[in-house]
């Protein structure tokens, strides 16, 4: 019961990571039908800027809160990473629209091979730690064996970011007019085009808001490890992107489901069975829910009209 | 002839071809302000080349698309990206196939046709979530441009449905309603009528009438229905394989003799009559 509640509060950490990373899958491929690849290395550049900036916060500025400390690390890494993302769309992916389906695909496997060589000369190849920053933790309740249940205060921070600016996206996708744009250009492009919206600055806006949820979830996780690496990009990436394709790739709320499941899955695997197998449970459920539900959980099926 | 003293588009050698095939070959025609200018043709003659050609779906092989502005001033709609011809342009336009937002609900669909200005108001959004500025005052203007168009479109009723619940004559009424949100000097309809009953068509005529009317847009059409362009339009222009074939008033369009025979064809023993009377 104890392990089971500890790995209950893990997992909702690690899919709501998962979850921020999926939603930048899945409002790219509802609005232009691609995949980007390059996205998990959007969030692996963003654990480095934060890295980063957090040090040069903390250490050159002198700033002791780290609460306060976190908060601007945050908010230039949300800045930098959309500028990132907004530049990717503009060099790799604009210039093809126009082109066969998989010309932006190949792009974007190029730009995610670009962006970890990148980090990789840049930053060097080690996994690069940060000083301990938030190490509190509260012992909910103690199990009979001696076992803590124990909900931390990165934990909380983690949860608590994750669900105000999802909340706060939420509201720009439903009830603002970039967001009615946004799904007006998922429907169709050249109406909406028709109707003076500028198609183009739309999907960069996409780019941008997908790439600074990308840079929320890479804070967090450097938050929640304390360590990255030039090559972290590609698994939470996939598993994101598996994530995205669990809940329904196009669907908001399936990606953020999608991240949670995922998140458990993994942990309550390496809890129970075994840790060196946990990617392969997590992606054998994927396997398993698309056969028997193939547009994913929250999913539309396609509806083809005659 | 109104149109050629105050026109408010002004086509010149409009010409396009798809590879070889020359869909619409030298046309120039005038459409007048606060007219309404019905493009007639048979199939194929090239009707909705010309609209694609208009509101920048298609680039013009030659030619000038120019649109006068009320002030005077004119702007050259063949050299705008597309989503200028609305916003700059003031062009707005209907499709024969109705393409609406169909997941979108009803008044939604009306509020993407407002997007340019709540953009602006909401300071790219940005502002809007810091609550800076004045998007709720725009936003609230928006929904109230909205019901004025579900008014008149008689809508109100199915705002908060999804468009593609709607039946068909209704979704016809809520695509001329989204694109008058945009606030058009001149609305381009193709086929508003195509596929409507006659009750409905009668409906969509007075719909048309008091557009017109009360808000001074021009109205360019494409219309097979022949009552509706005798009924409602000032100035027919008439197509045939992508060039014209008459221009005028309602009146002498049908008794054009070259229009005639475009529409009904002649018989082997009457060509050289006919040819003789429109001068071929």
């Amino acid at each position: 019961m104890e392990i089971f509640v500890q790995q209950l509060i893990n997992g909702l950490t690690l899919g709501s990571i998962y979850g921020l990373i999926a939603i930048g899958y899945t409002m790219v491929f509802g609005i232009i039908g691609m995949v980007n690849f390059a996205h998990g290395d959007v969030f692996m550049l963003s654990a480095f800027i934060a890295l980063i900036f957090f040090l040069i916060l903390t250490t050159w500025l002198g700033i002791s809160s780290v609460v306060l400390a976190l908060f601007f690390v945050l908010i230039i890494a949300m800045v930098l990473t959309s500028l990132w993302g907004w530049a990717i769309e503009r060099i790799a992916y604009r210039p093809l629209r126009g082109s066969f389906r998989l010309a932006p695909l190949i792009s974007a496997i190029g730009v995610s091979i670009f962006l970890s060589n990148f980090v990789q000369v840049a930053q060097g190849a080690r996994n690069k730690p940060t000083p301990p920053m938030v190490q509190d933790v509260i012992v909910l309740f103690q199990g009979e064996s001696g076992y803590n249940v124990a909900l931390s205060y990165k934990q909380i921070i983690i949860m608590v970011v994750t669900a105000v600016l999802l909340s706060i996206f939420w509201y720009v996708v439903q009830k603002t007019s970039l967001g009615r744009a946004q799904r007006a250009c998922e429907q169709d492009r050249k109406m909406a085009a028709l109707l003076g919206i500028n198609v183009d600055r739309t999907i960069s806006l996409t780019f941008v808001i997908g790439a600074s949820l990308a840079a929320v979830a890479g804070t967090m996780y450097l938050l929640y490890y304390g360590v990255v690496s030039f090559n972290d990009g590609f698994v939470p990436g996939v598993k994101a992107f598996t994530a995205a394709v669990l809940g329904g790739i196009g669907s908001l709320p399936g990606a953020v489901l999608g991240g949670l499941i995922i998140g458990l899955i993994e942990t309550f695997w390496s809890a129970y069975f075994s840790i060196e197998y946990k990617d392969v449970a997590a992606f054998s459920i994927l396997a398993i829910v698309l056969i028997f539900m193939p547009s994913g959980i929250l999913g539309r099926p396609e509806v083809e009209k005659v | 002839m109104r149109w050629l003293q105050d026109p408010i588009l002004d086509v010149q050698h409009l010409t396009m071809r798809f590879g070889g095939l020359v869909a619409v070959n030298d046309l120039s025609f005038q459409a007048g302000r606060g007219d309404i200018t019905a493009l007639i043709g048979p199939n194929g003659a090239g009707k909705t080349t010309v609209f694609n050609c208009i509101t920048g779906f298609y680039k013009p092989s030659e030619g000038m698309v120019a649109l006068r502005k009320p002030d005077g001033s004119h702007l050259l709609l063949e050299r705008l990206p597309g989503y200028d011809i609305n916003w700059k342009g003031k062009v707005a336009r209907t499709f024969q196939n109705i393409r609406l937002f169909s997941g979108m609900t009803v008044l939604e669909n009306l509020l993407v046709a407002q997007h340019n200005p709540l953009m602006i108001a909401s300071g790219f959004t940005f502002l809007g979530i810091l609550g800076i500025g004045g998007y709720r005052k725009a936003e609230k203007e928006a929904i109230e441009k909205a019901k004025y168009w579900l008014e008149k479109a008689r809508l109100m009723h199915r705002a908060d449905d999804p468009a593609g619940d709607l039946p068909y004559g209704d979704q016809r009424r809520l695509e001329i309603a989204r694109a008058m949100c945009t606030d058009p000097l001149l609305l381009c309809l193709d086929e508003p009528a195509a596929g409507l009953n006659p009750r409905e068509s009668l409906e969509l005529n007075e719909l048309l009438l008091s557009i017109r009317k009360d808000n001074g847009t021009s109205i360019l059409l494409i219309e097979h229905d022949m009552s509706v362009v005798m009924q409602i339009s000032d100035h027919v222009v008439v197509l045939d394989y992508g060039t014209k074939i008459s221009d005028g008033a309602p009146v002498e369009v049908r008794n054009d003799p070259k229009v005639i025979a475009a529409y009904l064809g002649v018989a082997d023993e009457e060509v050289e009559k006919v040819e003789a009377e429109i001068g071929a």
